[in-house]
């Protein structure tokens, strides 16, 4: 503890620094996302200009291949991105927290059966099994792609949050709940899940960094949202013919994908600091 | 006078090994019992198996009577009610025995308003907080106000003992259970802890059940003693006549190793 007092300065600045970092880049997506609704430059299936135009200041990032404004569709992307990301890492979250809190309290037989289980489910690619479940729903748009996304990450936090429930359990702390009569679902509200929950937060920031891009990967194999939604997925597909002659159809959606990915898990890293007393510098 | 806690042939066991066998005490409220003997030789179990929180694997047989309930076989629901009322537990690192996450004065609030739902008088806002306050008080901490808003690793080990006997308190219980509460602790921050364990068994009448392997500390703190070796009652009795006169030779040695520390301490200062 007092070498942490040494560098407690320092570190606070970092954490500091993360925090705002990542606050500034997702809260750039949201803010475009939000604007999608008010606002957009054009009409997003309109064919507002010439075909693959390069920037002018008509068309800041220039037309796709049918002539369509690429600045719209990226904005579109950020909306569509973020309901994606909230919603798959929401959906994974309450069923897999609620799997691996299950199996840590479970018998040892059942836990065992559900353990092997996440094991198989995790062994599989996430793309993998979400495109299972789209293809085995009967249309592909993009709530079938977001529960699809939801089911193939429920299986990693079911083991992250079994392993770390577990961990909570044999606490004296726990123990020490009980024998003040403590009932389990509170137990389990106050002691387990705030104590597993800075881990389990930035798993979820990576889970929704990678939702966001299986995202862009089902559309990009036709499964995720249907035209005209523009996902970034898609634009980079639409792009993928024409990517010598108007590279800036692909760089724009890799870059607006790979700043929400990295702005999410700064914001999650930066908020474990905050929430976790222990982390944080006094 | 009906005990508090009788324990009559109790035994452990984890699958056919026996950890506990054929224990049997009887502690009335405001008596002082020891339960003493080296580390696997039950001591903890015991108190456990007497509160019906064993681990899963572990099962208990005989009987275990708890302010008038058979704990063995009962249902945890049951269980539950007469936890945090009839008893409660001081464990012995209190670092671990506290929520890292939870300000400490919520986690003596917890128990608390617990306890006075149960009592049929619930307590909230400023009078729950005037209560934890006072009950920091009652365990000597110095500022309550400023404590209550702490997080655990920003006390002092001896604080934190502190805290958890005053969440042990909380409860009201009859019986205190006292499993190694000094054993994390230095020399000095031990006399005040056992001086306020004491005193608290004094003040409110409780029962005490005080689990260690240091017999000068169970000395000074017990009037009766159990000794425990590998799950079998060796020894028991009354504290001084037990110390001066051991009759088993594992008491023997048990003191023999607590002389032969004495001298090497004195000899050092």
């Amino acid at each position: 503890m007092s070498s942490a007092t040494m560098t407690a300065p320092r570190e606070q600045k970092r954490h500091s620094l993360i925090l705002w970092a990542g606050l500034v880049l997702v809260g750039l997506h949201i803010a475009i996302a939000l604007l999608t609704f008010v606002w957009l430059p054009y009409d997003p299936t309109a064919m507002a200009g010439g075909r693959l135009e390069g920037p002018s200041l008509l068309h800041w990032l220039g037309t796709d291949r049918l002539g369509r404004d690429l600045l719209t569709q990226m904005m579109i992307g950020s909306r569509i991105a973020l309901i994606v990301g909230i919603g798959a890492v929401a959906i994974g979250a309450a069923i897999g927290v609620t799997l691996g809190l299950l199996a840590a309290f479970a018998s040892k037989w059942l836990d065992d059966a559900l353990a092997a289980t996440l094991d198989i489910l995790i062994a599989f690619p996430t793309l993998l099994i979400a495109m299972l479940v789209v293809a085995a729903s009967d249309t592909a748009n993009l709530w079938s792609a977001i529960i699809a996304l939801g089911i193939a990450l429920s299986a990693i936090v079911a083991r992250l949050t079994r392993i770390l429930a577990k961990r909570v359990l044999v606490m004296d702390y726990i123990t020490a709940a009980r024998t003040s009569g403590s009932s389990w679902p509170k137990i389990v509200a106050i002691h387990i899940l705030p104590n597993i929950w800075p881990t389990l937060s930035v798993n979820f920031a990576l889970q929704f960094g990678l939702a966001v891009i299986a995202e862009a990967s089902l559309s990009y194999l036709g499964l995720g949202a249907p035209p005209p939604n523009a996902s970034w997925g898609r634009v980079l597909q639409e792009a993928q013919g024409t990517v010598y002659t108007a590279p800036l159809g692909a760089i724009a959606p890799g870059i607006a994908l790979v700043s929400l990915a990295i702005g999410v898990n700064l914001l999650a890293d930066g908020l474990r600091d905050t929430i976790d007393p222990t982390r944080r510098a006094r | 006078m009906t005990a508090i806690l009788t324990l009559e042939n109790l035994s452990v066991s984890a699958g056919s090994k026996l950890l506990v066998s054929n224990l049997s005490l009887s502690l009335n409220r405001g008596e002082r019992l020891g339960l003493i003997g080296e580390s696997g030789s039950g001591k903890s179990l015991t108190s456990l198996a007497a509160t019906g929180l064993l681990p899963a694997g572990l099962t208990a047989s005989g009987s275990a009577i708890l302010a008038g309930t058979q704990v063995i076989g009962a249902a945890d629901r049951e269980l539950n009610q007469l936890r945090g009322t009839a008893v409660a537990i001081v464990f012995q690192e209190p670092l671990t025995a506290l929520d890292p996450l939870m300000r400490v004065g919520k986690q003596v609030a917890e128990p608390l308003a617990r306890r006075a739902q149960r009592d049929g008088a619930p307590l909230s806002g400023p009078a729950l907080d005037k209560a934890v306050l006072a009950l920091l008080d009652e365990v000597a901490l110095p500022d309550p106000q400023r404590i209550a808003k702490s997080y655990p690793h920003e006390l002092s080990g001896g604080q934190r003992q502190r805290i958890a006997i005053a969440m042990a308190l909380a409860c009201k219980p009859d019986l205190l259970i006292a499993d190694e509460p000094t054993t994390a602790l230095d020399v000095t921050t031990q006399a005040e802890i056992l001086n306020l364990l004491d005193r608290l068994v004094r003040d409110r009448n409780m029962a005490l059940l005080f689990i260690s392997h240091d017999l000068p500390v169970v000395a000074n703190t017990v009037e009766r003693v159990v000794v425990l070796r590998q799950g079998e009652t060796v020894e028991a009795g009354n504290v001084a006549e037990v110390f001066r006169n051991p009759r088993h030779d594992y008491t023997k040695s048990l003191l023999t190793a607590a002389r032969r520390l004495d001298h090497a301490m004195e000899g050092r200062a």
